[in-house]
């Protein structure tokens, strides 16, 4: 329950700076990925389930806002915090390089997914400027904005983490 | 040890039934207009309070850095503004003879006002797209404030966009630098009429394409005004979008195509008036 009030707000936080505060610190009118971090790392810390859950409200609120139909994100960012979940077993606490390398990886087909499906098909065919003036800075931005981010969200893991042990431990 | 005996979906059977939700609610919003209200007022009523306060906070500091430093710069700006200020008066008063000499003319012709006064509400922008791939932004007021789907939005004396989505309180607006934004305009001076295409290609420049421009002639000139045309559905008529800043002519040798620079600084964009009209 209380897992489920602290993911919550901190969607609402990341959905709500990603689209005020981070709009205004932009370079060149790239904005950092917030949302795609906080789906891919809950994917890789807490498994399939919790990253598809998550996954799926953190692209609803795209599709309520600013999107063209219902449920487009919400497919996009659901399957990529499954895929995520797949590196469960290989995750452990301290490392830092898996989630770099998850994150940029999410991003970047979250990048390519967005190019095939809303430019390709309305016959934007030049790949090679989008890709080096849309993508690649989105996934060096979000990158940069991880290292501190993911920080953020593991603390807030682990401080749930032992909560719930303790919680549970009384049961025993 | 108890163990509560709950129900666990595994996860792959959760993914397939939350797929074909999503694939259903894709269908079903892009044939009809259904489903989607509840979903915007709930949303609404959470999320726009916190970018409202976000945007507060952040509006007031750079505000207040801003202060600091343009004071040097509204010095000279103001020397020059007031030179202006003169010439501008004289070219005002040949014009307003001008004015009075064109409401003449219109009685006699008993024609109806081109350009009649709409109604407008200002509205500021609390947050933008969170992606790079499309411009669209939210303001601040909805449906509560009679704004309908479709409404025009400008700012200064330059077209914006239009809104795409209206909850109570907040609106979805559509601006014409968008990837996917097309708007039916013409020249002012030949009042030919072509189609602005926002790219996002050029976005970072800060101009629009125009195509499908039939200037045989080769009337239309670089610097020539682009409004709204008049056969467009959605856009009211007559509205400033921008002067041409490039052109030339297309393959077929029958149409024109090119740039146009927009009237409205989008990159600097905080409040927009939003016309509650609708073209009929």
């Amino acid at each position: 329950m209380n897992r489920k009030i602290v993911v919550t707000l901190l969607v609402i936080v990341c959905f709500c700076f990603q689209c005020t505060l981070f709009k205004a610190l932009s370079m060149a009118y790239i904005t950092p990925n917030l949302l795609i971090v906080v789906t891919s790392s809950f994917g890789f810390m807490r498994g399939k389930k919790e990253g598809l859950i998550i996954g799926f409200f953190c692209g609803f609120l795209i599709d309520i806002f600013y999107g063209d139909v219902l449920g487009f994100y919400a497919l996009i960012y659901m399957y990529i915090g499954y895929v995520n979940g797949f590196f469960n077993k290989l995750f452990y606490d301290e490392d830092i390089k898996l989630p770099i390398v998850l994150i940029t990886i999410s991003d970047l087909i979250y990048g390519l997914i967005i190019y095939v499906f809303l430019f390709l098909l309305r016959s934007r065919f030049d790949f090679g400027y989008y890709f080096v003036h849309i993508i690649l800075p989105e996934v060096v931005y979000t990158v940069v904005v991880t290292i501190v981010l993911y920080r953020i969200i593991r603390a807030i893991n682990r401080k749930l983490e032992s909560h719930e042990k303790r919680s549970a431990s009384k049961f025993v | 040890m108890k163990r509560k005996a709950r129900f666990s979906l595994p996860s792959k059977y959760l993914l397939l039934i939350v797929t074909f939700f999503c694939v259903a609610m894709i269908f079903i919003t892009f044939t009809t207009d259904l489903a989607t209200g509840p979903f915007k007022v709930i949303s609404g009523y959470v999320f726009i309070p916190i970018q409202n306060g976000i945007n507060y906070i952040g509006t007031s500091l750079t505000g207040k850095a801003e202060q600091l430093q343009n004071l040097q710069d509204l010095m000279d700006k103001n020397i020059k503004l007031q030179a202006m200020v003169d010439e501008l008066t004289i070219e005002n008063s040949a014009l307003q003879q001008d004015k009075y000499e064109l409401a003449r003319l219109r009685e006699l012709y008993k024609l109806d006002e081109t350009y009649p006064s709409y109604n407008k509400v200002a509205a500021r922008i609390i947050g933008k797209d969170p992606g790079n791939w499309f411009s669209t932004f939210t303001i601040d007021k909805g449906s509560n404030e009679g704004f309908k789907v479709d409404n025009n939005v400008i700012a200064g004396s330059g077209l914006v966009g239009i809104i795409t989505e209206v909850g109570p309180n907040w609106s979805t607006v559509r601006a014409i630098i968008d990837d996917s934004s097309n708007v039916s305009a013409m020249i002012l001076s030949t009042s030919d009429r072509c189609i602005i295409t926002g790219d996002l290609k050029l976005m970072s420049q800060g101009m629009i394409q125009f195509s499908q421009l039939n200037d045989q002639d080769n009337l239309v000139n670089v610097g020539d005004k682009v409004v709204t045309s008049n056969i467009s559905d959605k856009y009211l008529q007559g509205i400033l979008i921008g002067y041409i800043s490039e052109k030339t002519t297309d393959a077929n040798n029958l149409t024109s195509s090119g740039y146009v620079t927009p009237v409205v600084d989008f990159e600097h964009l905080q409040e927009v008036l939003v016309i509650t009209d609708l073209k009929e």
